[in-house]
């Protein structure tokens, strides 16, 4: 227990290090690693409670592939250059988040302490934890059984993910569509991300019509659209 | 040391996950950078697993742990379609904070 209680320190020490970092630090760059210090941290918790098999899909599948994939993002897009924290239209949303946050913490460790801190319900009757057999096995044991039915629910999630991040990030054939060429109709510019880019024929007449209209509105468009 | 003391029970472990919970809730209101808000969602996300262990582990139930895989599962896909979301906006778009898109609201 206090091998238990030292691990658990640290690794808390570390998860709320990160996740402050996550929240607190300029760079995307630095939150996305301070998300990685954040992840390894749950996984060394979960190791702690004998949760070995989701200890290693936690950095496999976070440290490995979605962290990756934020780092990747960030790089393409080039966002660690663009960093407008000081243009602030809703200064008092800061001060509201940080309100509201402190709010849900003191309330759920309220409502903690008030039932006592421990977990009320049954003890599981068919499948206990506290089996001899390895974590893995009762793991699956119980996917494939009890929870199969969210299994298969998951199998077509991912496909339904798959399928539209092809779809999203699939580059259309057409010019790309500069929003700014649309005063007062970002309604119309949003659409035209949906419009297939063979069926020219009404997108290009609106958006003559539209730049035509910017022309005479001078050179505030920018601010009706905002 | 006085921590030698202490014993770990759950609640230790359901007071971090609240921490960590209530961090990226402030995160997702305070922070305006796309990717930097999703994740605080994935800090959020994490939390709710450390509880949800937490409990699998006090009530000797692997159906919390079953219910953390399935959240892992959700919230790989929920960041492939919300990073796909976000590079096809900034393809036509510079800059990548909430309020660049706040037009979206129609």
């Amino acid at each position: 227990m206090r091998v238990e209680m030292f691990t658990f320190l640290i690794a808390g020490a570390i998860v709320l290090g990160g996740a402050l970092g996550v929240v607190l630090l300029r760079n995307p760059v630095h939150n996305a690693l301070s998300l990685v210090a954040t992840l390894f941290g749950v996984a060394v918790l979960f190791v702690i409670q004998e949760a070995y098999f989701l200890a290693a899909i936690q950095v496999i599948v976070y440290a490995g592939a979605i962290v990756i994939l934020f780092l990747f993002v960030i790089m393409f897009l080039g966002v660690d250059r663009i960093e407008a924290t000081e243009r602030d239209p809703l200064p008092a949303q800061r001060v509201v988040g940080v309100v509201a946050g402190l709010g849900i913490l003191v309330l759920s460790i309220v409502i903690l302490l008030a039932g006592g801190g421990e977990p009320t319900g049954q003890r599981s009757a068919t499948a206990p934890l506290s089996d001899q057999a390895p974590d893995i096995d009762r793991l699956g044991k119980v996917l494939f059984t009890d929870y199969v039915f969210a299994f298969e629910v998951t199998a077509v999630l991912l496909t339904v993910a798959v399928v539209g991040a092809v779809v999203l990030s699939r580059r259309p054939k057409g010019d790309p569509i500069d929003l700014d060429e649309f005063p007062d109709g970002p309604a119309v510019a949003h659409l035209s991300l949906f419009v297939d880019p063979d069926d020219e024929g009404p997108a290009d007449d609106t958006a003559d019509a539209e730049s035509a209209d910017a022309e005479s509105a001078d050179a505030d468009d920018v601010e009706v659209t905002s | 040391m006085f921590a030698l003391e202490l014993v770990l029970t759950e609640s230790w472990y359901l007071v971090l996950a609240a921490m960590l919970f209530s961090i990226g809730a402030a995160g997702l209101m305070i922070r305006r950078n796309l990717l930097v808000m999703f994740m605080c969602v994935e800090l959020m996300l994490n939390a709710v697993n450390l509880s949800f262990v937490a409990f699998a582990r006090g009530l000797d139930d692997v159906g919390g742990q079953a219910v953390v895989f399935f959240v892992l599962v959700v919230a790989a896909a929920e960041v492939v379609v919300g990073l796909g979301i976000i590079v096809a906006i900034m393809r036509r778009r510079q800059g990548s904070t909430a309020d660049d898109i706040s037009l979206m609201r129609g």
